[in-house]
């Protein structure tokens, strides 16, 4: 079991320049449990990768604390997919997936991960190769192949076309739910959001705060593009206030 | 032109040497003098020294003295290039040192480390790595500099080892200029060791173009210089070019 808690109580940016000092968030808090695939929703440039990177440890300047409770591990297990894929040039496809594992007796995990993500054919090819979307896709499975015990996404379907990019959701859900993890989803795709999440987390501009959280109450196998869009259309009637984050 | 650029590269490569010997032939027949022999003297005269065995041993004698003091060189440089890049308060400490140190004429070091240390074999290596160490530090500060945060922040994320950042993150980033500096290095080193050895040595390469100087004997300085150059190309081909094409496969 795996449950994290996030309590950021002020975490800014020092002045550069003639720009003052920037506030980014304050009093930020809310608890994801076990398996559960939560999506941050917020403006753009209201603070979600700050946030993202806070909990990933890559970024320690601020005032808080970051709780992730595993009663599986002594220390819980990351995975990061970021908003660009990262990947190593200089490394195959399954060289950059290989390179995050902590065993190389891994082989017929991998082969799995890569056939459902639909990468065998291109395993062996250098990410200068590869479209964006197949890039992400291998992100993604870099992310899962650790085994996390909370997984972090920041808007990983960004810039790629809308069709690449249902396809890439589809694909992400099934490995999801194949291996369920605690999941972190930033976007500021309200339908995405939608298809994707357990519940919703809005979030306000800087200074970030949660804005209001909503549990998504469709099935997975319920949501239809209609349906979704019905959501959608309830939530911003039900919550006025959201449609300003949008 | 257009029949020029329909050949392919190593026929234009032979064609241009063999119009440069060609030149140089026709010089040295209308010249007619010992200041400028003609290519088949200096081939004669190289092919003499290589027999006697003087040239083996005085190019040995050098190339030992450069692999020494560029192994040497490029260590200690790579080692302070890399914190140097990555540290700034250090390198605003030492930034002025590198500079006073880039710009100390190489000429300077060496009479200097010959009156200090004495006309020996490891001072002549010291003057020749301190010449050579602010270049190499220089361009992997710059490297360490450039290094892509992104990726680095990956590398930790996902809780790559010290060393394991280190050669799938970093290094393969820092190869370009690794390779700058081994090749400028190089063209800096050969240029310095002959002047080291021709002030304080009593062999090598240096050594044996001033003998041939005084002598005024220019087909033997050309048969030396032959030699020099057939070795810095030997480099090229067998150990830069593949280095080179190793790391850059993944290069579309």
């Amino acid at each position: 079991m795996t449950n994290i808690n996030i309590n950021v109580i002020r975490k800014s940016y020092p002045a550069i320049g003639e720009a003052g000092q920037h506030l980014a968030i304050e009093n930020l808090k809310f608890d994801v449990q076990q398996g559960e695939f939560v999506c941050l929703v917020g403006p753009s440039g209201c603070g979600k990768t700050t946030l993202l990177n806070i909990i990933a440890d890559l970024d320690n300047s601020y005032e808080g604390e970051i709780i992730l409770q595993s009663t599986q591990a002594l220390y819980p297990k990351i995975g990061y997919v970021f908003q660009n894929p990262r990947l190593l040039p200089w490394r195959t496809v399954r060289e950059n997936i290989e390179l995050v594992l902590e065993q190389h007796n891994q082989t017929a995990m991998l082969d799995e991960l890569l056939a459902m993500m639909q990468l065998t054919q291109i395993q062996n090819y250098y990410p200068e190769r590869l479209s964006l979307g197949m890039s992400r896709r291998v992100a993604i499975v870099r992310a899962f192949a650790v085994n996390p015990d909370l997984l972090l996404m920041d808007e990983p379907f960004v810039s790629i076309d809308a069709p690449t990019a249902r396809q890439v959701r589809t694909l992400l859900l099934e490995l999801w739910q194949n291996r369920p993890h605690s999941v972190l989803f930033v976007t500021h795709d309200l339908r995405e959001a939608i298809a994707l999440a357990d519940r919703l987390i809005f979030l306000s501009s800087p200074p970030m705060q949660v804005v209001s959280e909503i549990t998504v109450p469709l099935a997975r196998t319920e949501r239809t593009e209609r349906q979704i869009e019905e959501f959608r259309q309830q939530l911003l009637d039900d919550y006025p206030t959201i449609q300003k984050l949008l | 032109m257009r029949a020029l650029s329909a050949l392919p590269n190593g026929v234009l490569s032979t064609l241009s040497i063999i119009l440069f010997i060609g030149l140089w032939q026709l010089l040295a027949l209308a010249i007619d003098a010992p200041m400028l022999p003609s290519p088949v003297k200096v081939v004669e005269a190289l092919w003499a020294d290589i027999l006697s065995g003087e040239l083996p041993f005085h190019l040995g004698v050098t190339l030992l003295r450069l692999i020494v003091s560029f192994i040497i060189a490029m260590l200690i440089g790579c080692a302070i290039g890399i914190v140097l890049g990555r540290n700034k308060p250090l390198n605003a400490l030492f930034d002025h040192w590198l500079i006073i140190f880039l710009n100390i004429p190489a000429l300077v070091t060496m009479i200097l480390c010959y009156v200090w240390f004495g006309l020996t074999e490891s001072a002549a290596i010291l003057a020749v790595v301190i010449n050579k160490i602010p270049n190499v530090i220089v361009t992997v500060r710059e490297g360490t500099r450039a290094l892509d945060q992104d990726l680095l922040e990956m590398a930790k994320c996902f809780h790559f080892s010290k060393q394991k950042t280190l050669k799938h993150v970093i290094w393969p980033q820092l190869h370009p200029y690794l390779m700058a500096a081994t090749r400028s290095g190089l063209a800096l080193i050969w240029k310095i060791i002959l002047v080291v050895e021709l002030l304080g040595r009593s062999n090598g390469m240096g050594y044996q173009l001033n003998l041939y100087f005084q002598l005024f004997d220019v087909a033997n300085i050309l048969a030396y210089t032959i030699a020099f150059i057939s070795v810095v190309q030997l480099f090229e081909v067998f150990i830069l070019k593949p280095l080179d094409r190793a790391n850059s496969r993944w290069r579309r």
